[in-house]
């Protein structure tokens, strides 16, 4: 039996990240005392505009960059640690992979093994066991034999979600899985979140996506430059707290008159905010309504 | 017809359609890495700045393959060195680097002119090459032929997704520096087959070639292997005939085995993308 797939009870990996920063060789600091910890069995959305220090918060927590204060703890373990027992599982952007890569649907999958593999990576039968489970469960099995440049954008998510399914880790980083993808795929992705979740797994989410956070997201940290607010969704993702960590970088809207641009929240008045993607609707006390199918 | 049997008569041309058959081989192998890394100028950087070290290992009656190794390296080590300490972009970095030592060999070499062992490292000479240097180019080959075996795939996934291969508990900068060792190496026992002003076209074409033509890794590796070894082959025979440069007839024969794969493949050749644009528009190719 494959000593990763099952899990000794009692070893759940929270995840804590204490007081990190991170400052780049250019002398540029991408993030400075970021502090926030996630306990097993949730989804966290990870807020912030472009340049805020997501991605570095992101490359922190798999180790690609070295923090040059504090610590990112992974199960209790240090990151190197966590990674040699595949804890650590990534999707990345679409934008980020090669897609004219001559590798097939399930060469891809195959890769999310790689960590419970020997050294010579070469595939037994509980590695393709893994690899078809996960392609059954995002209902890709069908297309398996295909160049991954054949897919539509939103098969393309689902072969790197197989991926991480294959490798079965604690922690699950996405970044911006719902990046030019279907309302379909989007509500697929978030279903399979939701099991992971339920599993026990945590789903730390880096979106622009703000009117689906509240849909799926049980925490949000809100990220510029530092942590500015971790913690439950209800609590952390206000409009006080988003106009904190987007300030003039978000478009808001307020109804029925149109707000100027930078204006505070104003009482009365329901709130669209809107950061690239879907915009998040919120009332006049600044609870979250829901969110617009459509752009404005 | 039985002339173009004498090659196989002499040991010296079975000897040289051997060797060249072999690197050919691992240098097509190696090449499907190197056309996805997109590291064709720096397989040509190395394979210039290989010369000094040539030239000073024979002048210190070492071993060639163990100069030209550390030359490489040397060269490799400062183009990463100044890579992000200067402002300067990366392929100036590289032109600067393997120019000085391409000129520093060729400088060190115009100090012996008489020495003929070392213009056929600029040229190739595989029908003129002694046994000692055959055993060399073999054992490199056999070395990245194995290294390929054992770290092919993670290296292919440090090309494909290095994140992931972290996942993996894996090390992508580990795999930048075997894949330029590797590929100093490769270029150490192409030398002697093509030069080494053309080690770089077997260190690119086959692969270039195979990516055409496939749409799986292991595919496009096969095919690549085999393009480098037949045309290694073919090469060095043709050459017995030819009375010209094995170098390049090696080379030449690739680069018209790419031409035509570029018109003809089935999928991604010129005229399968132009019928599928016809066809994707509605009218008649």
């Amino acid at each position: 039996m494959d000593g990763a797939l099952v899990r000794p009870p009692g070893t759940r990996a929270g995840l804590s990240v204490e007081g990190v920063s991170v400052a780049y060789p250019n002398g540029h600091l991408a993030l400075r005392d970021a502090s926030f910890s996630l306990q097993p069995g949730t989804v966290c959305g990870l807020v912030g505009v472009n340049g805020s220090g997501k991605s570095t918060l992101f490359k922190a927590i798999m180790g690609l960059v070295r923090p040059s204060a504090g610590q990112v703890r992974i199960g209790g373990e240090k990151v190197q640690a966590a990674l040699k027992r595949n804890l650590v599982a990534y999707v990345p952007q679409a934008e980020e992979v090669d897609w004219s890569f001559p590798v097939g649907v399930r060469d891809v999958v195959m890769m999310g093994r790689y960590g419970h593999m020997n050294m010579l990576r070469i595939p037994r039968a509980a590695d393709r066991q893994a690899v078809d489970a996960a392609l059954a469960r995002v209902g890709m099995l069908d297309l398996a034999e295909r160049q991954i440049g054949e897919l539509s954008g939103g098969q393309r998510k689902r072969v790197f979600l197989a991926r991480a399914l294959a490798q079965g880790g604690e922690l699950l980083l996405l970044d911006e899985p719902f990046t030019g993808v279907d309302v379909t795929t989007e509500d697929a992705i978030v279903e399979l979140l939701t099991q992971l979740r339920d599993e026990g797994r945590i789903i730390l989410v880096s979106t622009h996506n703000l009117g689906s956070v509240p849909t799926f997201c049980d925490h949000v940290v809100l990220v510029n430059r530092t942590v500015l607010a971790a913690g439950p969704t209800p609590e952390v993702f206000t409009g006080p707290n988003l106009l904190r960590a987007f300030g003039g970088a978000l478009r808001q809207h307020s109804l029925p008159e149109q707000a100027k641009a930078h204006a505070p929240l104003e009482a009365g008045h329901v709130v669209v905010l809107s950061d690239d993607e879907r915009p998040l609707v919120m009332a006049p006390d600044g609870r979250v309504l829901g969110r617009l199918t459509q752009d404005l | 017809m039985s002339e173009l049997l004498i090659p196989f008569e002499y040991d010296y041309m079975l000897r040289a359609m051997g060797i060249a058959g072999l690197v050919g081989a691992v240098a097509g192998l190696l090449s499907c890495y190197v056309v996805l890394k997109g590291w064709s100028l720096m397989g040509d950087a190395l394979s210039h700045a290989i010369v000094p070290g040539v030239v000073l290992a024979w002048l210190g009656g070492i071993p060639f393959a163990i100069g030209a190794f550390a030359s490489g390296m040397l060269a490799a080590l400062a183009m990463a060195g100044l890579r992000g300490r200067t402002p300067i972009r990366e392929d100036a970095v590289i032109g600067v680097v393997f120019t000085g030592f391409f000129g520093l060999g060729l400088f060190l070499l115009s100090l012996f002119p008489s020495n003929v062992r070392l213009q056929t490292i600029i040229f190739g000479n595989v029908l003129g090459i002694a046994d000692a240097d055959i055993i060399q180019m073999a054992i490199i080959a056999c070395v990245v032929a194995l290294a390929l075996g054992i770290w092919g795939r993670d290296l292919m996934l440090s090309l494909f997704d290095p994140v992931q291969l972290v996942a993996a508990g894996g090390n992508p900068g580990h795999m930048r520096i075997l894949l330029l060792m590797l590929l100093a190496a490769t270029a150490v026992a192409g030398l002697q087959a093509v030069g080494a002003v053309l080690v770089i076209g077997m260190l690119v074409t086959p692969g270039a070639t195979a990516y055409l033509l496939a749409d799986r890794f292991g595919r496009m590796a096969a095919i690549a292997t085999f393009i480098g070894a037949s045309t290694g082959l073919v090469g060095a025979y043709a050459s017995y005939f030819l009375d010209g440069s094995t170098g390049g007839s090696i080379v030449a024969l690739q680069a018209a085995i790419f031409v035509a794969v570029l018109v003809f493949a089935p999928k991604h050749g010129i005229r399968a993308t132009r019928r599928a644009a016809a066809k994707a528009v509605g009218t008649p190719a």
